[in-house]
């Protein structure tokens, strides 16, 4: 008789405190190194009482190994969703698959990616950043120059203002947590500190801002505070270790951490000087979010504090009641988070998450909770705080400061920007995972 | 206030300190560019009018432009097509408004910054000044926001008034400059 995932779990493991309503178990079982533990979603069934056999793969040498690796042919669904795969005179959006990935860092193959003209095939030798406008001495960089400068690498999310939009709609949007949250990624970023080269162009006593603008077809344009520039801002030359992907801005992007994607111009080939901002097409009307009444947000340049439950989320069946694990992300452009606490009664009672180590500023911060899911409905939810006391809204909060439409919207409309209130998975007795407002 | 000036003081002096030992240990290999050189680059346009160029356009002249380089996406007479309408909207209520230029977009500089950096779609960089100043003053007039003999030039172009212009609040003031 095959065994349940309940059967097999550790005698311990039914000790365990419950620190919440419906099955939320405490963080300690992961402090305590519980990192074994299976999780259902994936969950094969057992081959109990079967002798254990040699596969072909152990028996014969395996392939040669190439010279650029990629990853098993068993994961090829492991993909981005593209908005506009046939590259039509419009913008392309590839979403990062959160559900079937896990840890903190995107893999470039998978980073979202947002084009308004397709991605430019740029010969980095050809590439120039240009610097000049309110400085002493206009300067122009090539790639093998700002190679030789000293670098810094951080981690650091990037988030598309738009991303999440889809939960502005009056009704919950069926769909993945890749369609919902997918224009989200965080990666590794190594680059020369865009205040090194400020500084040699010498900067202007009346400088305020700077416009970024890129090599791509649109010549992509925003207008940056000087201070955010001086501040943490880079000129990054890798991602993950390796030449930043053609999508994310090859040969090199204006990194902005914690701040709007779209200000962080990719393939950035020129950066002015200015007293004012230039009210680009992308911020005078772009990512100006309207607010209820009609006037409109202007420079929403902060992606504030936000999480979401990936595991489980609509896609990923349970496998029948059990021990499993709930974990998620959690971001803040204004620093580290703090705290994220999980529900599983739909906001009622919360236990806190453990955050893997370490938190860093800007950045993806995995929480995990371990839950004993008794197969009846459970609406789970996460929340996160941020180190400046910042706190994830509420949906009703957030709906009630912002609106939300009147008619259910595709899933890859863009209704409005900025949305970084709670997500609510119900949790079905089929097993089956739903988008539910609660 | 002498206080104030006193910081003042610090600060600026603290700064400029600090850019000149940056600076002193920085590489120093950015090579000299000339305004010149840059020139073909330099297209950024500001609501003040600062950076447009020599030239003006008509609105008839536009309409020819127009014709021949837009209307395949745009639509007839700026009304739509596989691309968004560039004339009409009605005013911003909601999420669900339609952002047009008449009824969102607060500077008419930014639709010559934006033709001639990002347009057409297939061939961006293109157009002539003198024609995204025609382009610029066809859509204008479409939407009466100046007359149909009007010219739009350097001088022009920043005063034309834009219906929402007073639409926006800040969102993070303190973060902006």
């Amino acid at each position: 008789m095959p065994t349940t995932p309940s059967d097999r779990v550790k005698p311990e493991l039914k000790n365990l405190e419950a620190v919440a309503a419906n099955g939320l178990l405490h963080r300690r079982l992961f402090l305590r190194g519980g990192a074994a533990l299976m999780t259902g979603y994936t969950m094969v069934p057992s081959a109990a009482g079967q002798q254990l056999t040699d596969d072909a793969w152990s028996l014969a040498p395996g392939v040669t190994v190439p010279d650029y690796g990629t990853r098993s042919r068993f994961e090829k669904n492991v993909v981005r969703t593209l908005s506009n795969p046939k590259g039509e005179p419009r913008t392309q959006h590839a979403r990062t698959p959160h559900h079937l990935v896990n840890g903190t860092l995107t893999p470039n193959s998978l980073h979202f990616v947002i084009s308004h003209a397709g991605d430019p095939d740029i010969d980095p030798d050809k590439h120039r950043l240009v610097i000049h406008g309110l400085v002493k001495q206009p300067l122009v960089f090539t790639l093998g120059v700002l190679a030789r400068y000293p670098m810094v690498s951080r981690m650091a999310f990037v988030e598309c203002g738009g991303n999440s939009a889809p939960l502005f709609s009056s009704e919950p949007i069926q769909a993945s947590v890749q369609a919902l949250h997918g224009l989200v990624s965080c990666a590794e970023w190594t680059g020369v500190p865009l205040s090194t080269l400020l500084d040699e162009a010498g900067v202007d006593a009346k400088a305020r801002w700077i416009i970024a603008e890129g090599a791509d077809p649109p010549h992509l344009s925003r207008s940056v505070p000087l201070t955010k520039a001086m501040d943490d801002a880079m000129i990054a030359l890798y991602q993950n270790g390796e030449r930043v992907m053609p999508g994310n801005g090859y040969p090199m992007r204006l990194l902005l951490p914690g701040w709007e994607g779209n200000m962080n111009i990719k393939w950035v080939r020129r950066i002015q000087l200015t007293e004012k901002p230039g009210m680009t097409f992308y911020e005078a009307r772009t990512y100006a979010p309207i607010l209820p009444g009609g006037k409109a947000y202007r420079f929403y340049f902060i992606q504030e504090v936000k999480s979401f439950i990936t595991h489980p989320s609509p896609g990923l069946a349970m496998q029948g009641p059990g021990f499993y694990e709930i974990s998620g992300i959690a971001y803040s452009g204004t620093g580290r988070i703090a705290k994220v606490m999980v529900s599983a009664d739909a906001g009622k009672s919360w236990a806190q998450a453990a955050l893997e180590q370490p938190v860093l500023t800007m950045a993806f911060t995995r929480f995990r909770v371990p839950w004993r899911w008794d197969g009846r409905p459970a609406v789970l939810q996460s929340r996160a705080w941020d180190e400046a006391g910042n706190e994830q809204p509420t949906r009703a909060q957030l709906v009630a400061a912002r609106g939300e439409t009147t008619r259910v919207p595709p899933v890859n409309a863009f209704p409005s920007q900025h949305y970084n209130a709670i997500t609510s998975w119900s949790v079905e007795p089929s097993g089956e995972v739903k988008h539910v407002y609660a | 206030m002498y206080t104030r000036s006193l910081c003042v003081f610090a600060v600026t002096f603290a700064v400029a300190l600090s850019a000149m030992v940056a600076s002193a240990q920085s590489p120093n290999l950015g090579k000299p560019i000339s305004p010149a050189e840059i020139a073909p680059w330099d297209i950024n346009i500001l609501p003040d009018g600062t950076g447009l160029p020599p030239g003006s356009g008509t609105p008839a002249e536009g309409a020819r432009v127009y014709a021949a380089k837009c209307s395949v996406c745009h639509g007839q007479d700026g009304k739509g097509g596989t691309s968004t309408r560039l004339v009409g909207g009605e005013p911003i209520k909601n999420m669900e408004s339609e952002k047009t230029i008449a009824s969102f977009w607060p500077y008419a500089t930014t639709l010559f910054d934006y033709i001639r950096r990002a347009m057409p779609w297939r061939q961006p960089r293109s157009l002539t000044n003198e024609e995204v100043y025609a382009l610029t003053a066809y859509i204008l007039s479409l939407n009466k926001l100046i007359g149909e003999s009007e010219t739009i030039n350097a001088q022009t172009l920043p005063k034309v008034r834009m219906p929402n212009r007073d639409g926006f609040i800040i969102r993070f003031p303190d973060r902006t400059p």
